[in-house]
């Protein structure tokens, strides 16, 4: 789970990492009143809230020093669309901006903390190139760029600081501060479950100190259970409406550009459905998994789902069946079909468990509905029932 | 022989007396599994299904001398019920859990390096041994005795692995469902290494995915046993061709998992080392049919030049 750049400082602040004085609004009036706590002649940055990158380029961050810029900064960036190389192709809409102290910047550093999946352990990371596209400087100038494998079981040590300040050549006298910035980070992520920190970039000032200019915060989802404080950070305006459906009805979606709507149980037999769909020369129009435990009303709400999308020409069900069983998921599908009068084309292979009364169901139903158990013949199907509609 | 579990396998559940424990218990205890007793904290002296339960893993441990355990405790609480097993020294440890927080796995990941128990899972179907042991969320009934060791990173395309091979009649020695998480107990690699030491295990059938380089690190095990004379014929199936580049969680979780990732990778880097890679998912028992066909003709041959 992502969350915005203000919540990321708040959180900051509460673990110790140095910000920048600063105000969130959701109007422009909230904005015009919360800027008389600012001296604008030294200047307020304006900054756009949404959970994409590449905010600055495209326009979403601006300096300004006067009531006038101000005006002009707020009144074109709030209520608009933003559109960045990682926001959707139509792009996301402003609904709150912060506004931010300035500073006198002596020099700007990447820093931040994530999992080492491969090596099992955290890592952080950092650069003296502050405020660039990281994935850039690792392949360029990867002697830039500096890898601290922190292990769980051992934690953070006074070591790791050390190695820090070292390969950044920080100035003795900032040392300090910035090996507590590390303890903050450290301390935010292993208590906060989060799963990426990315401060792009962390500044030293020209009066020492050490500030997180951007906060960018992602969370594991799987960890939200025990952090209802960090749950409450969700913006459902951050993420494509029916996938957020589909996450409030526990269905795990993706959407892609193709025609064949799929309803699969099962990470990995979702995939191999798209994989044998394209073998046969179509796209999938996305991944759906009902998950082991799908009810009728799950399977109802991920028909519902797919049949939204516009692109759909066809429907394969591929389901195999364990705990869940096929009888109820034919009745699923049969009272979707009738609830949501289907007018697509729909294939259906099921196996495993109660497959039997589970064809038969369907057979029975006299809704027009291909029933396939060779899960290549079912493929076939599906894909010219799509090319001939 | 198969590998890990078999009919004399005693078999306690964590989560015992709750919904997902009591039901698979009951499918485990139908299937034939020595299902000998149970933990849930607080019940202790009850008896559930007709048998003890306890209040900890060690007083299971003391009471039943327990082989192996299944774990079907919620997401929160579940690295703490398997560092519970790990502190009783359960020889195996099998967590179907799903949701589990990528933090505590890590931890318990480190934990297992030095710690004489073997974990199976989290998020992961389990673990069977046709007609012998069941432990996990596995229809039973698709599996048959046989020669085909399974081991995936999947749920149900194990269960379509399974019924092929089932109905190409090679049957199945082990099935074993590691899991799709990151962090997780047994590897590809490990498994393969029990599959090569077992005499039952004629072939194998391994399911891999996108993402990780796991699958390469197994190729690379079977090249090496290839190198050795030692031969067992692999076919292979990995998921997610099709899927678009993931949807990467920010710019420096994207270095570090680094290329190696996509399906295409993986098969070209398996094939490379001897690997049978199936294109299509609908063709994984009918690969180890013909793979099984032509082993078994070789040896003929090499027989009468004997």
């Amino acid at each position: 789970m992502h969350i915005h750049e203000y919540q990321g400082k708040a959180l900051f602040k509460e673990y110790g990492i140095p910000t920048l004085e600063g105000k969130i609004a959701f109007s422009r009036q909230d904005a015009l009143s919360a800027v008389k706590d600012f001296d604008l002649a030294k200047g307020v940055v304006v900054k756009a809230q949404i959970h994409a990158g590449g905010r600055g380029k495209a326009g979403g961050v601006k300096v300004t020093r006067d009531m006038q810029s101000f005006e002009n900064a707020v009144d074109s960036i709030l209520g608009k669309t933003l559109i960045t190389p990682q926001t959707k192709k139509e792009g996301q809409l402003v609904r709150a901006i912060y506004l931010e102290d300035t500073c006198a910047i002596k020099q700007e550093y990447y820093l931040s903390m994530t999992l080492d999946r491969k090596n099992k352990r955290y890592m952080v990371i950092a650069s003296e190139a502050g405020g660039m596209n990281i994935e850039e400087v690792a392949e360029k100038e990867p002697e830039k760029i500096l890898y601290l494998g922190i292990n769980p079981i051992i934690g953070l040590q006074p070591f790791h600081g050390r190695r820090l300040v070292n390969f950044l050549k920080v100035p003795p006298e900032s040392y300090g501060e910035l090996t507590q910035v590390l303890q903050g980070m450290y301390t935010l992520f292993t208590s906060l479950d989060a799963e990426l920190i990315e401060i792009n970039p962390i500044v030293l000032t020209e009066d020492h100190h050490w500030v997180a200019l951007d906060a960018k915060i992602t969370f594991d989802d799987n960890g939200l259970i025990r952090q209802k404080k960090v749950a409450f950070l969700f913006d459902e305006n951050e993420v494509d409406p029916s996938e957020l459906k589909a996450q409030q009805f526990d269905l795990s979606y993706i959407k892609l550009d193709g025609t064949i709507g799929c309803m699969v149980n099962g990470a990995g037999l979702a995939m191999a459905t798209m994989d044998i769909v394209a073998q046969h020369g179509a796209s999938p129009a996305n991944f759906l998994d009902v998950g082991g435990g799908a009810t009728q009303e799950k399977v109802t709400e991920a028909f519902k789902i797919i049949v939204a999308d516009r692109d759909v020409k066809a429907i394969f069900v591929n389901i195999f069946g364990g705990i869940m069983r096929c009888d109820i998921i034919a009745q699923g599908i049969v009272a979707a079909a009738n609830e949501i009068n289907l007018s697509v084309p729909l294939v259906v292979r099921l196996q495993g468990t109660n497959v039997d009364q589970g064809r038969k169901i369907l057979q029975e139903s006299g809704l027009k509905i291909t029933s396939e158990d060779d899960f290549d013949a079912a493929a076939r199907a599906v894909v010219s029932l799509a090319k001939g509609a | 022989m198969a590998i890990l579990v078999d009919k004399n396998t005693r078999v306690i559940c964590q989560g015992f007396t709750g919904k997902h424990g009591t039901f698979h218990s009951e499918q485990a205890l139908a299937y034939g599994t020595n299902l000998v007793g149970g933990v849930t904290p607080g019940k202790g002296g009850a008896t559930h299904l007709g048998l003890p339960v306890f209040n900890t893993v060690k007083d299971a441990r003391d009471a039943l001398n327990v082989d192996a355990t299944m774990i079907y405790v919620p997401a929160a609480y579940a690295a703490d019920a398997i560092f519970e097993a790990m502190d009783a020294e359960i020889p195996l440890i099998v967590c179907i859990t799903e949701g589990i927080p990528v933090q505590d796995m890590m931890r318990v990941n480190w934990a297992l390096r030095t710690s004489p128990s073997r974990l199976i899972g989290p998020n992961c179907p389990g673990i069977i041994t046709p007609n012998q042991c069941k432990i996990g969320i596995m229809p039973g009934f698709i599996h048959v005795p046989g020669k085909i060791g399974i081991v995936s990173r999947s749920g149900t395309l194990t269960y379509e692995a399974v019924d092929q091979t089932t109905k190409h009649n090679l049957g199945q020695s082990t099935c074993v469902g590691i899991g799709g998480d990151p962090f997780k107990g047994m590897g590809f690699v490990d498994v393969l290494g029990l599959f090569w030491q077992d005499p039952e295990t004629e072939g194998i059938l391994m399911v891999g995915e996108i993402g990780g380089d796991e699958e390469q690190q197994a190729a690379d095990f079977i090249k090496s046993q290839y190198d050795k004379g030692r031969y067992k014929p692999v076919a292979s199936f990995i998921a997610g061709q099709s899927a678009p580049p993931g949807r990467r969680m920010g710019h420096a979780g994207a270095i570090i998992s680094g290329a190696g990732g996509s399906a295409r990778e993986k098969m070209d880097y398996m094939e490379k080392c001897g690997i049978t890679v199936c294109e299509s998912p609908a063709v994984l028992g009918k690969t180890m049919f013909d793979l099984m066909q032509r082993a078994s003709l070789q040896q003929s041959r090499r027989g009468i030049h004997h």
